[in-house]
């Protein structure tokens, strides 16, 4: 039952941040709210028995991913006099909200309609626990020597996964690099031109 | 009743995973479209996390005097996205920062008018 409760209440917390993080306008605030929701989440890893996933969460999802943002955020700001303007996203013209709205809603409903035929939230004889899982939680132990079944099957069932991870990982790392690292000419920037001319 | 607390989680997963949806619709900002992405995918590994949770069941750590245990092929598949997941966003936030040099701003509509006035 306290299982649960504390599941529901992490839920709510995560609803909240998640609508505050569309409605607020100020980027660096939202960037926080996405650092706090990661970390909510991580939490309702840990309350979902799923501790390996709630450690790289913490680590990733709230630690690296929310310095790329701040870092992004450093990089990319205007040269507006006062610090509260440089952060503010401005509001889209082109876009109406209810033509977004109509297709979230009918998405939405679609998938909450596929949710009827979805085993219940823990039920121990779906289908996702009786077939392959239930050979990795009785043999991963003899067969590997690795008591977290995570890691063994990470590592040695799954190793082909995660080096196609790792292949994934570089490629990211190397297109990041190309993008924006090294010396580039400043050629396409005469916009940026202008604007000083327009302040003298 | 019971139907409500076999299925809460899920429709919470589903109202996230739409709030991701529209902010990524609806805002021009791309720093903002790359955090609504980001929460729509951190919803998709709930979905999975449920999916493997069993009641009573403990983590997937063999321990003495422990019988039932969580699926642990979901957790391993989302340790798996959840490191892509952040170098896709390493990438596309490299993205933002190159468009930005160019044409100096990071709104949408911006970006189509000056393709359109070029």
């Amino acid at each position: 039952m306290i299982d649960i409760l504390i599941n529901i209440t992490l839920l709510a917390f995560l609803a909240i941040t998640s609508v505050a993080i569309v409605r607020l306008t100020n980027l660096f605030a939202t960037i926080m709210l996405f650092g706090i929701f990661s970390l909510l989440s991580a939490g309702l890893f840990v309350v979902m028995d799923a501790p390996d996933v709630a450690f790289t969460e913490a680590a990733v999802g709230a630690g690296i991913s929310t310095v790329l943002m701040l870092a992004t955020l450093a990089l990319t700001k205007g040269q507006k006099k006062s610090h509260e303007e440089d952060y503010e996203e401005k509001p889209s013209r082109a876009h109406r909200p209810w033509l977004p709205l109509a297709v979230v809603g009918i998405t939405g409903a679609a998938l909450v309609y596929g949710t009827w035929d979805i085993p219940g939230f823990g039920d121990p004889d779906a289908p996702a626990q009786t077939h392959v899982a239930r050979y990795y939680i009785e043999n991963a132990m003899p067969e590997t020597g690795v008591p977290n079944i995570v890691t063994a099957v990470l590592a040695s069932y799954r190793g082909f996964d995660t080096l196609g991870e790792v292949a994934v990982v570089f490629t990211a790392g190397v297109a990041v690099l190309l993008l924006i690292g090294g010396k580039r000419p400043k050629s396409s920037t005469s916009l940026k031109g202008d604007g000083g001319q327009d302040e003298t | 009743m019971d139907f409500f607390t076999d299925h809460y989680n899920y429709w919470v997963v589903i109202f996230l995973m739409m709030v991701g949806l529209y902010t990524v619709i609806s805002r021009g900002n791309l720093i903002k479209k790359v955090i609504g992405l980001n929460i729509f995918q951190v919803s998709v590994f709930f979905l999975y996390i449920s999916i493997g949770t069993v009641e009573g069941g403990a983590a997937p750590i063999i321990t003495e005097g422990v019988e039932l245990y969580s699926n642990p092929l979901p957790h391993v598949l989302i340790l798996t996205a959840i490191v892509v997941g952040v170098a896709t966003t390493a990438l596309a936030l490299a993205l933002v920062v190159r468009i930005k040099e160019s044409y100096d701003t990071i709104e949408e509509d911006e970006i189509h008018e000056l393709d359109h006035t070029l």
